[in-house]
């Protein structure tokens, strides 16, 4: 503190300066996490002391139980782990697979093919919902898991990320395995996935909080509760069932993304540097 | 289908330069192929198969004459050419400020002010809320009356008003949300770029007495255009694809003020039951979607060659 009496003035207009985007970065913090905060309170709040903002109010735990009794949200739970975990699966197994070929493999056809790949890239079957709709409604698929995952686990974005992460690898492990006597899926297996895990986490976060906050699709897939997921429960229960009682509207939304959030929180680096590697294409 | 791909390219002549491995002739052909078959059943019966669908739908007149008819009625249409002026408006009004919030917030969590793991954690927390999870929260926020925001105005002696109800108010109302929601997410991606640049850059600049301002101006900014432009794509891209907030809040009302393409796309395929017309409106939207791929492409390319 004594170098600030001694400061030059310019110095002391840069401390200025750093204490003034201090303050700004706060209020900007505050505004950015202020909505969900707020939610989370009204959520344990009677209904008439969260919109009165009666900061003394007794907490509660009814609006949770409500919601819980009020919707089947035992069962969209289970419909949106099922989902993301299915989807999961089938976009690692399609993608590794795929980017292998791209990555490993010359063959007749594969700019083509490439090519084909990126068009999905830019035009998502999240777009496609009236016809995607027709196709599921011929395989008699409507209102069930598998048909709001399919159109999923062939991802463009997947396929991409690991053609990269693949072609990085040094090829001379490729072919001291391939000297081995290793063949060629079981290098795929030994050698790429295992040093591609990095990459395989960050994706895999990115498609599970991806799919586990989609809504349009599987909003027209789903007619009932067998397949509904969270998001579709939350909407198709604060649009009637809630009524118009905020405190259960907020106790609902922070039951749907309660696990994310707690995931989040507690593997923060690890989100925001997927997040990173896969947006770095 | 595979098949079917491989086929123009088969006729070419050989490849001259040497293949990266030992060759295995046919066999790697066929087990490359064999490798892209279960992602590309899956890519061609959900993405290409149903744009190509799309595409014909759009050509059926009514009675099942193929025709223009459905392209005809597009032009014609008020409510599309409204769907489009939001949707367009909608991107105005976000893009821009979330992109120059997102440098901001980037630049403050760099910077390592205090607080530096609580800012990161406030700014990122919005983009991993489902956005159906966000408009329920801000519908709240809107509700006239009773709502936070209305609360406040007349708290300080303002004129409240029905935000989502009032054409005039609900699309920047909308604007505002979305911005909350994606402006931590586009951070990130200016943090990936910041922190691969040099911290001698800055150096230099502080021994030269260049102002913080000047820096970022002159060279941080300069320097972070490929994050930019990749940023601006899936901005705008974003614009046209999320659409879940309207469910929530206004189902695209008052009168068609709040409405979106894609979401026009729902209603007619869903509420109208008009395949045919959803066809035409999809191509539309694939357009779109195109024109913002060529503007990537154009990017990525631009991007080498600034390497």
């Amino acid at each position: 503190m004594t170098t600030l009496t001694t400061a030059l003035p310019g110095e002391r207009r840069v401390r200025v300066g750093r204490l003034l985007e201090t303050v700004g970065a706060w209020l900007l913090g505050i505004l950015w996490i202020g909505p969900l905060l707020y939610a989370l309170w009204a959520s344990v709040h009677h209904r008439d002391a969260a919109t009165s903002f009666d900061l003394t109010a007794p907490l509660t735990l009814d609006n949770f139980v409500s919601v819980w009794n009020g919707a089947p949200f035992d069962r969209y739970y289970l419909n949106t782990v099922l989902l993301v975990t299915g989807i999961l699966a089938g976009q690692l197994v399609l993608g590794v697979l795929a980017a292998y070929a791209f990555a490993r493999f010359r063959f007749v056809g594969s700019n083509i093919a490439f090519a084909l790949v990126l068009v999905q890239l830019m035009i998502a079957p999240d777009i496609l919902i009236s016809e995607n709709y027709n196709t599921m409604a011929q395989l008699q698929l409507v209102d069930t898991i598998p048909a709001i995952g399919l159109p999923y686990i062939a991802s463009a974005f997947g396929i991409f990320l690991l053609r990269q992460t693949f072609k990085s690898l040094p090829i001379e492990l490729d072919e001291a395995a391939e000297i081995e006597g290793c063949g060629r899926l079981g290098r795929l297996w030994r050698v790429y996935v295992p040093l591609a895990r990095p990459t395989l986490v960050a994706y895999g976060l990115v498609s599970v909080s991806t799919h586990w906050n989609n809504f349009l699709w599987p909003l027209v897939i789903t007619n009932s509760e067998n397949a509904r997921p969270l998001t579709v429960g939350l909407a198709v229960y604060n649009g009637t069932e809630s009524g118009i009682d905020w405190t259960l509207m907020s106790a609902a939304t922070v039951l749907v993304v309660a696990p994310l959030l707690i995931a989040f929180l507690i593997f923060q680096r690890q989100f925001v540097q997927s997040f990173m590697r896969a947006g770095i294409r | 289908m595979t098949d079917v791909l491989a086929a123009p390219t088969g006729t070419e002549a050989p490849r001259s330069e040497p293949p990266p491995r030992r060759r295995r002739g046919l066999g790697d052909q066929a087990f490359a192929w064999a490798l892209l078959t279960p992602a590309f059943v899956v890519l061609i019966a959900f993405t290409h198969y149903p744009i190509v669908r799309s595409a014909m739908a759009s050509a059926q007149e009514r009675g099942g004459e193929i025709g223009t008819g459905q392209y005809e009625r597009l032009v014609n249409d008020p409510v599309f050419w409204q769907v489009l002026k939001n949707n367009i408006w909608f991107a105005l009004g976000t893009v821009p400020t979330s992109m120059a919030l997102a440098i901001l917030m980037a630049v403050w969590v760099n910077n390592k002010l205090k607080g530096q793991a609580f800012l990161r954690l406030a700014y990122f927390t919005p983009t991993i809320l489902p956005m159906v999870a966000v408009a329920s929260i801000w519908l709240f926020f809107y509700s006239p009356g009773i709502g936070p925001i209305d609360q406040l105005l007349s708290a300080v002696g303002l004129p409240t008003r029905n935000w989502l109800g009032d054409p005039d108010t609900v699309l920047p109302a909308l604007m505002v949300m979305m911005i909350w929601k994606q402006a931590g997410f586009f951070m990130i991606f200016y943090l990936a770029g910041l922190q691969n640049m040099s911290p001698e850059l800055e150096e230099a600049s502080t021994l030269e007495g260049a102002s913080r301002w000047y820096h970022f101006r002159r060279v941080t900014f300069p320097l972070l255009m490929p994050t930019t432009l990749f940023v601006f794509v899936v901005a705008v891209t974003d614009a046209f694809k999320i659409i879940d907030h309207l469910f929530i809040m206004t189902g695209g009302g008052p009168n068609n003020a709040s409405n979106l393409l894609l979401y026009y796309i729902y209603d007619t395929a869903f509420s109208f039951f008009d395949p045919s017309y959803a066809g035409a409106l999809t191509m539309a939207l694939v357009v779109i979607l195109g024109l913002a791929a060529i503007l990537q492409f154009v990017v990525l390319e631009r991007r080498v060659h600034y390497r």
